[in-house]
């Protein structure tokens, strides 16, 4: 997709990951291809069940039954990590890519010491002794915020803030060169979410990792990412740098997608929505699947399906509005 | 709150239990029947049954003999036999209970180890096969009649196969010196090897009878929370951290599920009593089991009665065990 001469950290080909539920096929990603370079931060925004956090998930390749990846690939660090064996893939997760999730309450053991998740997550993959990880483990907390004395502090102990901090430092334990951070901030209040975001920022600074931030806000996006995904009932509409997106976004969702951000000085303005809901992930409509509820659609949206194009460079969309 | 505090606070609730414990078999017993025609018999002439009533005190107030009865089960005296030289029945419970509980430690290791594993598996293969197999298993198992069950297991080991004997405790000759009074242990501290080899083969066969028994509802129990567990979210991001599967369901899961499995414990405590009596009648195991159903035969009251007090004690005694075993397992209850 891009003509970078380097290698790129991360390239999804043509994922497709579907549900094999009673109700039917839900194809939770569908056909997603991107790539992020190192060190970068990419926000992947979509609404609820538009398949971002299966996205994240399928890169670990830790999609719950009954889901599966049924096709496409995913390319780390120049390997595929559809093609690794269950104990080759294990050795990537934790040690090469980290997953930060959404629910600080409920991610970590109720019956294990804080500290002990991080001692665990080092020494299983490097085999140092006990000593030396929970030494690591301490300058860790300190790097996160938290005092060392809380290493022994189970996670009911410490507010949900000081558990995502903790879940931070477990994602970033081992020096990985990704972490995966799946809406880290959604369930903290607001002054709390503030913190964290600029603790990632702060961390991303020293430990130079690439990070995909998964999130349904847009505004976190603008804050922290260099680029931003969008997806929309399983697919990734719009690609693009995230100057020139919040400059001028390409994809009419994108689109409604901004202007339905509130703006405070104008609050006697009436909220602004996108009409309509998003469509199912079972029978999703025919063509373009945003074009029932796209104030632009032609005939030709609800019949064939827009390529994803490259519109200027580094920016991708899938719209018949872009295509020559 | 401490440690001391939630353990003193744990035995001392445990004192109106014990005393509302021993109100009910003190009722239960007035009712069951008349203890002086079980010993005199039926047709005993009528200054006998006077001069029998005026010694056990039948003739005082309830509350007076109530009184007289608690007393006398604090101070550990639980009255004495009513045939065969009329000894204490504490003595006499103590002479039996080593062999139920040798018996019972090992059956129960052995159910919930079983039910444990095979829960374990079950879930970890969740809509397979063996899934469904083990599940049955759970059904039947609980279900099982346990003399069925043990005299199936003597046809065929004992009998057919000759590899195993079907009752007693050991062979003739060779218990090992009386230090706790299990045979295995006393064999080990004594470094009897022969009386060893001889408390293991007997109790094999009960063992599994009993644990095969106990095991199901384990096996159903385990399946159920681990089943459960492993949708949490610190499941996906232990395993998101790259720890190995082992560690994920035994260290992670497995220690979440263990909080209902240990409840259960203590409550299948008392079924394992009850499964106790008749798999020592089946095996012909010297142990409680053996000999209560000897004296309810005999209508001897007084050691029946001081049978299911002792009982009553052991299950109070666990549930209090269990109770403080949670604190070390789950942090959260304490604080």
């Amino acid at each position: 997709m891009t003509s970078m001469n380097r290698k790129p950290l991360l390239s999804l080909e043509n994922l497709k990951v579907y549900y094999y539920t009673d109700e039917g096929v839900v194809k939770a990603v569908d056909s997603v291809s991107f790539n992020m370079d190192r060190g970068e931060t990419v926000g992947l925004v979509g609404e609820s069940g538009s398949g971002k956090s299966t996205l994240g998930l399928s890169i670990l390749r830790l999609i719950p039954p009954p889901g599966k990846i049924v096709g496409g690939k995913v390319f780390f660090d120049g390997i595929d990590l559809t093609a690794l064996s269950e104990d080759e893939m294990r050795k990537v997760r934790g040690k090469r890519i980290g997953m930060v999730f959404q629910d600080p309450m409920t991610s970590l053991n109720p019956l294990m010491k804080v500290g002990d998740h991080i001692v665990e997550t080092i020494v299983s993959h490097e085999g140092v002794p006990r000593e030396k990880a929970v030494e690591r483990a301490c300058s860790l907390l300190e790097d996160v915020g938290i005092l060392p004395e809380r290493f022994n502090d189970y996670p009911h102990q410490l507010s949900g803030g000081m558990r995502q901090r903790i879940m931070i430092a477990l994602a970033l334990c081992l020096k990985p060169d990704l972490v995966i951070a799946d809406e880290p901030t959604s369930a903290l209040d607001v002054i709390v979410q503030y913190q964290i975001l600029e603790l990632m920022r702060k961390l991303k600074q020293v430990y130079g990792m690439g990070l995909i931030l998964i999130t349904h806000d847009v505004s976190i996006v603008a804050e922290v990412a260099d680029r931003i995904a969008i997806m929309y009932a399983g697919q990734l509409v719009e690609y693009s740098d995230v100057n020139s997106f919040f400059n001028s976004p390409l994809h009419p969702y994108s689109e409604a997608l901004l202007e339905s951000i509130p703006n405070i000085q104008l609050s006697d303005q009436k909220l602004k929505y996108i009409p309509g809901i998003p469509p199912s992930l079972i029978n999703p409509p025919k063509g373009c699947r945003f074009h029932v509820r796209c104030p632009y659609a032609e005939h030709r949206c609800g019949e064939v399906e827009p390529q994803t194009v490259e519109f200027e460079r580094g920016r991708f969309v899938k719209c018949f509005r872009y295509v020559e | 709150m401490s440690l001391r505090v939630y353990v003193a606070r744990r035995i001392l609730l445990a004192i109106p239990m014990i005393l509302i414990l021993l109100t009910i078999v003190f009722l239960v017993m007035r009712v069951a029947g008349d203890p002086v025609s079980a010993i005199l018999g039926a047709h005993a002439p009528k200054e006998q049954i006077d001069k029998m009533r005026e010694k056990l005190g039948l003739n005082d107030p309830l509350y007076i003999q109530f009184l007289g009865y608690l007393w006398k089960v604090l101070s550990l005296d639980l009255g004495r036999s009513l045939i065969w030289g009329q000894r204490p029945v504490l003595e006499e419970i103590m002479e039996h209970f080593p062999a139920t509980l040798e018996l019972s430690i090992s059956a129960f290791l052995f159910g919930v180890v079983v039910g444990i594993l095979t829960g374990i598996f079950s879930a970890c293969r969740y809509g397979k096969l063996i899934d469904h197999f083990f599940r049955v298993y759970g059904i039947i198992t609980y279900a099982i009649f346990i003399p069925w069950l043990g005299i199936s297991l003597q046809l065929i080991f004992g009998v057919y196969l000759g590899w195993l004997p079907t009752s007693g405790r050991i062979d003739p000759l060779m218990a090992p010196k009386t230090i706790t009074g299990l045979y295995v242990l006393d064999s080990l501290l004594t470094f009897n090897i022969p009386s060893l080899v001889s408390a293991i083969r007997h109790l094999i066969l009960p063992t599994v009878t009993l644990g095969f028994y106990l095991s199901g509802i384990f096996t159903r129990l385990t399946r159920a929370h681990m089943l459960n567990v492993l949708q949490r979210d610190y499941i996906v991001a232990a395993r998101a951290r790259g720890l190995s599967e082992r560690k994920v369901v035994y260290k992670h899961a497995l220690k979440n599920a263990f909080i209902p499995i240990l409840t259960m414990m203590g409550l299948q405590f008392a079924a394992l009593l009850a499964g106790a009596i008749l798999t020592e009648t089946t095996f012909s195991w010297p142990g409680m089991g053996t000999f209560l159903t000897e004296r309810i035969l005999y209508r001897d009251f007084t050691t029946v009665q001081g049978t299911i007090v002792f009982f009553a004690f052991l299950v109070v005694l666990v549930s209090l065990i269990v109770d403080i075993i949670y604190v070390y397992i789950d942090p959260r209850i304490r604080y």
